[in-house]
């Protein structure tokens, strides 16, 4: 090792401000926490369709609402989804497959789609994309995913943009 | 050497003088292994002996000729050579060689303007070239040897201190203590959080070596990372204080290179990298400079005179944090057209960075490894 060769002086650290108290032990600013949880089946026969319950909690300043529950369905994360891709300059992660196999008649055996395996394994797939995407400080500054996570219903005819005004 | 009947009438063997005494250090030779030669500065002398020994009772040649010779070599596919320094002596006049024997060479004061290099695309090597002139084909015998040059700076110029962040969730300050590094230096350093609104997993420092070779459309470009070095593991808060300790003299390094004979350049980065839970890279490159000191007995012997000289030693100079922004270049989202995130972010970056090509100091966001094929600008995907 050269340090024999080189003095204190010149490998000591850099000054450096303490910190206050008060910054060490609050909570920290980067509180974000989403669950997908609760799906249930609503409807009857063919007309039946599953949505979840989007639930958050936050101290992120650029979220109006610090904390906010919603039902979403699966078709519109995929509205999320495609709004992102258009809008935002981000690769959004993919969602959990669709069950194209599962919904034809006859086939995937027991309940296809509203089958409680297929359910819990979208629902994770769901809960993983949700937070990736609402942490993403880029998709933070789009309208569509406000409204996805804080407003009661999908207005799909709103006018895109951005939250931020800088 | 082609006389297949009797195959090479002599052997050539060359001797650099003093080469058990200079410090020796490796050179990459075309066959692709490594060869211990001594080194050499510039404007000393370049001499040494070439042995002749002899095969056949006697060899016929028309003249010996010793070149001394620098030349970098392109590995594009033109493969093109070119030969920045070049000194010749004539050893022997054409006649006939009875018996083995020993010439002696020198060349005084050869400039030595560029330090030898042995990179991914380029390569520029110094060697010396002897050459039996035959009826059919030359004899020639190569020896290569090192060039390295030295630089010496004051140690009181100021170091790098920036903000950078992207706005409303990652503000961070850093510093590093020099802007110029010699290659057994230290790089000490500190990262101050102001705003942490993103989950950080860990964050490292790395060194980034670019070459450069060519210009216009036949240049090449690669990026390597010399050093990876974690410095946090965890996750941050506002006030908290991060420090840098990176030792040089670990890592195989050479001296910048800019523009060397209008040929080619090698430069290097301290890339300051942020990870968070999911794998999204925030990063701030910022160019260094490193350069050969002098050895130890030279340097202290330069040290006295310049103190002697000097009436006042200068105060190091403590700057104002230079402000900038994290550079969401949409290149970096894979998105197909670049735009810049706000017009005041592109003007923030420009500003900040003065005294630094604009083009080589970036910072962006990068997606989640999971998300992205390719990652940009150099970044290697962890797997």
């Amino acid at each position: 090792m050269s340090t024999s060769t080189q003095s204190a002086a010149s490998i000591q650290r850099l000054q450096h401000k303490r910190q206050t108290l008060e910054d060490a032990y609050s909570p920290p600013a980067n509180f974000l926490e989403i669950d997908v949880c609760n799906p249930e089946t609503h409807g009857v026969n063919k007309d039946r369709y599953t949505d979840y319950e989007v639930r958050m909690r936050t101290n992120l300043p650029v979220f109006r609402l610090k904390e906010s529950s919603v039902r979403r369905r699966y078709s519109e994360f995929e509205w999320l989804r495609g709004e992102l891709e258009r809008d935002s300059k981000i690769v959004v992660p993919k969602l959990p497959g669709k069950a194209l196999r599962l919904q034809l008649p006859f086939r995937g055996g027991g309940d296809g789609r509203f089958d409680d395996e297929f359910i819990e394994e979208r629902r994770r797939g769901l809960e993983d994309f949700i937070n990736k995407v609402a942490g993403h400080p880029l998709a933070q500054n789009e309208k569509c995913l406000h409204m996805f996570l804080q407003e009661q219903t999908v207005d799909r005819g709103y006018v895109p943009g951005k939250v931020r005004t800088t | 050497m082609m006389n297949f009947l009797f195959g090479p009438s002599a052997d050539l063997e060359i001797h650099l003088d003093g080469s058990d005494d200079r410090k020796k250090g490796d050179v990459l030779l075309d066959s692709g292994k490594k060869e211990a030669c001594p080194v050499y500065f510039d404007g000393e002398a370049v001499s040494g002996k070439v042995n002749i020994r002899l095969k056949q009772s006697k060899m016929e040649h028309y003249g010996i000729k010793v070149e001394l010779l620098g030349l970098i070599e392109q590995f594009s596919d033109r493969s093109s050579q070119h030969e920045f320094l070049s000194m010749a002596r004539e050893l022997a006049r054409p006649g006939i060689l009875t018996q083995s024997c020993c010439l002696e060479f020198e060349f005084v004061s050869v400039e030595k303007p560029y330090e030898s290099y042995f990179g991914v695309n380029v390569k520029l090597r110094y060697f010396i070239r002897v050459t039996v002139t035959k009826r059919l084909n030359d004899l020639v015998k190569e020896q290569d040897f090192l060039v390295h040059t030295l630089a010496q700076y004051p140690d009181t110029l100021g170091g790098i201190k920036m903000e950078v962040g992207i706005e409303d969730c990652l503000h961070i300050e850093f510093e590093y203590n020099k802007s110029k590094y010699h290659l057994k230096d230290a790089i000490i350093g500190k990262i101050y959080f102001l705003l942490v609104r993103i989950k950080v997993r860990h964050m490292e420092v790395q060194i980034l070596r670019r070459e450069l070779v060519g210009v216009g459309p036949n240049s090449m470009s690669d990026c390597e990372t010399v050093a990876k070095f974690e410095i946090m593991d965890g996750a941050p808060v506002k006030g908290e204080t991060i420090p840098i300790r990176l030792f040089l003299s670990g890592y195989e390094l050479t001296p910048t290179m800019r523009d060397v004979n209008k040929r080619f350049s090698v430069r290097y980065f301290l890339n300051l990298v942020l990870i968070d839970e999911e794998d999204r890279r925030y990063f701030k490159q910022q160019e260094v400079t490193l350069f050969r000191r002098r050895p130890n007995r030279h340097r202290r012997i330069a040290q006295e005179q310049h103190q002697s000289q000097s009436a006042d030693t200068a105060q190091p100079v403590h700057q104002q944090p230079d402000r900038s922004y994290f550079h969401h270049r949409s290149a970096h989202f894979g998105a197909k057209s670049p735009a810049a995130a706000s017009g005041r972010t592109a003007a923030n970056a420009d500003g900040a960075n003065t005294a630094n090509n604009n083009d080589d100091n970036e910072a962006a966001v990068s997606p989640g490894n999971s998300d992205n094929s390719s990652s940009q600008s150099g970044e290697s995907n962890d797997q």
